[in-house]
């Protein structure tokens, strides 16, 4: 699915939080958002999943305007996992994961044998099936995490947006998420606070300072020395690790 | 990432067997309860019961006297049915409003709306408005539909969230709970005073046919529309946001179930007065036996609030017979342990 956003402004009154954003993210692509604390990550994922209606402009997902699309609709086409959401309720594993079949039901039927196939499915691409029956609060921040993560593949849309899904997780589930969200043949947009795991694992970066875009283009492009030092206030040095991959070393702050 | 992963079972299948067992079984305590509750209430044996039920559902058999008939057909048994329904009534609203407040601790009085049913209620029998013809129930009617109007008024430019919901139905409550104080403290005689606190505390002594009825279609109403909003109800267990992005309208989910909630509160507590503690504990007891999705939850606290009603208003007039003491009273003293059980089970205390 392509999400493109137009002269998109969005805010709460007194405060623009998201000014006026051009951005495009093309079908099967995956674009990494990056930018400091409170820079609108987070807003500008909940925009462009039409959560929130833009107060000017315009977010669009295959053309159609998704202000226009009814709840239902929306669920069908794209999911969002948020970055932290908990609950006191006692639901297990399973039945979060489940919740992504809501916008596939009827009101008057529960889970079919397709659901749970579904379900069966994307518990086992993120290596949940042993805990499918482990209730919300025995478990890690991780596995939260990784339940999030398999409910929103659970309803099979076109389109992935993910605020910084690799909190919480451990290095080696961190490598294994982020090699499936760059493997699937969603679109997705994922927020990253982690720039050499931005620079590795998206097709794309995509910068956010004080709500504006300022940036966009390859990881080279994207995370040089002078926009690293504008808009996070450090200084990086970009080289290469040992593997190959692009690293971002950062010098002590001057103050 | 499932590459080294063992190849789980998919999650257990449904039982529709087991299921209907169990929605058997539910149905049959029901029954049974209702059938002893009209016989420890009325204090007469079965073959008086059997007379009087079954001379109505045209078996043949003797007749009572008509005091005896009218004692068991006119005043026990529709005590019992109505204690029945506003259990389940409350149960139901208890279960949904935990949900859509995301609150464990909601229960149906929470949004002020039996608060304005005691304000009609007072106004009608200490003030006398409306007189005979509109009586408690009508008055408390009104008045809690007065209540939930307010409500609905302050939250109307809202998003409906949980904390603006609960802050703005304790709100109306107290405004409420303040009017019924100034009324009583300032124009009620000792008369109307006792009989009202009497009323406010819940009793089910005035149980009638006509309230049964009324009881019985809108519970029936409610409990389908809170029901067809089960996936809804489960979905908001991770927020606003999350609940959005499932695929549920979250704004018109949440005005259908505070409308619903609401009806199904005023017309429990216009019937009986403010029944405290079943709305609370029942849905914490049974999400404890059958876990949190209301598709589960929701009909089965109806049945388990019935039967909690059933069974406390029968043990009450047993306990302080020949008193009649309100049935509120006993639920809070028979709820309060069953509540902490299931806190401490859950391991939460």
């Amino acid at each position: 699915m392509r999400i493109s956003a137009e002269h998109l402004d969005w805010g709460v009154p007194g405060k623009a939080i998201v000014r006026d954003v051009e951005l495009v993210v093309e079908p099967g692509e995956t674009v990494g958002l990056i930018g400091p604390n409170g820079s609108g990550k987070s807003s500008l994922l909940r925009c462009l999943a039409g959560l929130r209606t833009p107060v000017a402009g315009a977010v669009r997902w295959d053309g159609a305007d998704a202000a226009s699309l009814g709840p239902r609709d929306r669920a069908l086409r794209l999911a969002f996992v948020e970055q932290t959401a908990d609950t006191d309720s006692d639901l297990r594993v399973a039945e979060v994961v489940m919740l992504g079949r809501t916008a596939h039901r009827s009101r008057w039927r529960g889970p079919d044998a397709h659901d749970r196939e579904v379900v069966a499915a994307a518990l086992d691409r993120l290596d949940l099936a042993d805990l499918a029956d482990r209730p919300w609060k025995q478990l890690s921040g991780g596995e939260r995490q990784r339940t999030h993560l398999a409910r929103a593949l659970a309803q099979e849309t076109r389109a992935l947006l993910l605020d910084e899904p690799t909190n919480h997780l451990d290095v080696r589930h961190q490598l294994e998420l982020m090699e499936l969200v760059s493997g699937t043949p969603q679109t997705v947009v994922v927020a990253l606070h982690d720039l050499a795991q931005a620079a590795r694992y998206c097709d794309r970066l995509v910068l956010l300072h004080r709500g504006a875009l300022v940036a966009q283009g390859g990881a080279t492009e994207v995370l040089t020395a002078p926009l690293l030092r504008e808009v996070f206030e450090v200084d990086a040095e970009i080289g290469r690790d040992g593997l190959g991959h692009l690293a971002v070393g950062y010098r002590e702050p001057a103050r | 990432m499932a590459d080294t992963a063992v190849l789980a079972e998919p999650p257990a299948p449904p039982e529709p067997v087991r299921r209907t067992l169990t929605t058997v079984l539910c149905l049959a305590f029901l029954v049974l309860s209702l059938v002893l509750a009209v016989r420890i209430g009325a204090g007469t044996g079965w073959a008086e019961i059997g007379r009087a039920v079954g001379g109505r559902l045209g078996v043949p058999v003797v007749p009572l006297s008509r005091l005896q008939d009218s004692l068991i057909w006119d005043l026990r048994v529709p005590r019992v049915l109505l204690a029945a329904l506003v259990g389940a009534a409350l149960a139901v609203c208890g279960a949904a409003l935990q949900s859509v407040t995301r609150n464990s601790l909601a229960d149906p009085y929470l949004l002020g709306v039996s608060s304005g049913a005691s304000t009609g209620a007072v106004v009608v029998v200490v003030l006398g408005f409306g007189g005979s013809r509109l009586g408690v129930t009508g008055g408390a009617l009104i008045g809690a539909l007065v209540a939930f109007s307010v409500l609905m008024l302050l939250l109307r430019r809202t998003g409906l969230d949980s904390v603006r919901v609960v802050l703005t139905g304790v709100v109306v409550g107290q405004l409420f709970a303040a009017l019924t104080s100034l009324i009583l403290l300032s124009s009620g005689d000792a008369d109307s005073i006792r009989a009202v606190t009497h009323w406010l505390l819940g009793s089910l002594a005035s149980a009638r046919w006509s309230s049964v009825a009324v009881c019985a279609v809108v519970l029936a109403l409610g409990l389908l529309v809170v029901w067809l909003c089960s996936a809804a109800l489960d979905g908001f267990a991770f927020g606003t946001d999350t609940a959005a992005s499932l695929g549920v309208d979250v704004r018109t989910t949440r005005i259908v179930l505070l409308v619903t909630t609401s009806v199904l509160t005023a017309v429990a507590v216009a019937a009986v007065g403010a029944v405290g503690f079943v709305g609370l504990i029942v849905p914490h007891g049974v999400r404890f036996l059958v876990g949190p999705l209301h598709r589960r939850l929701l009909p089965l606290s109806a049945v388990v609030g019935a039967v909690f009603l059933v069974w406390t208003d029968a043990v009450t007039r047993v306990v302080f017979a020949p008193l009649e003491v309100p049935v509120g009273v006993f639920t809070a003293l028979l709820g309060v342990p069953l509540f902490l059980l299931v806190l401490r089970r859950r391991g939460e205390l």
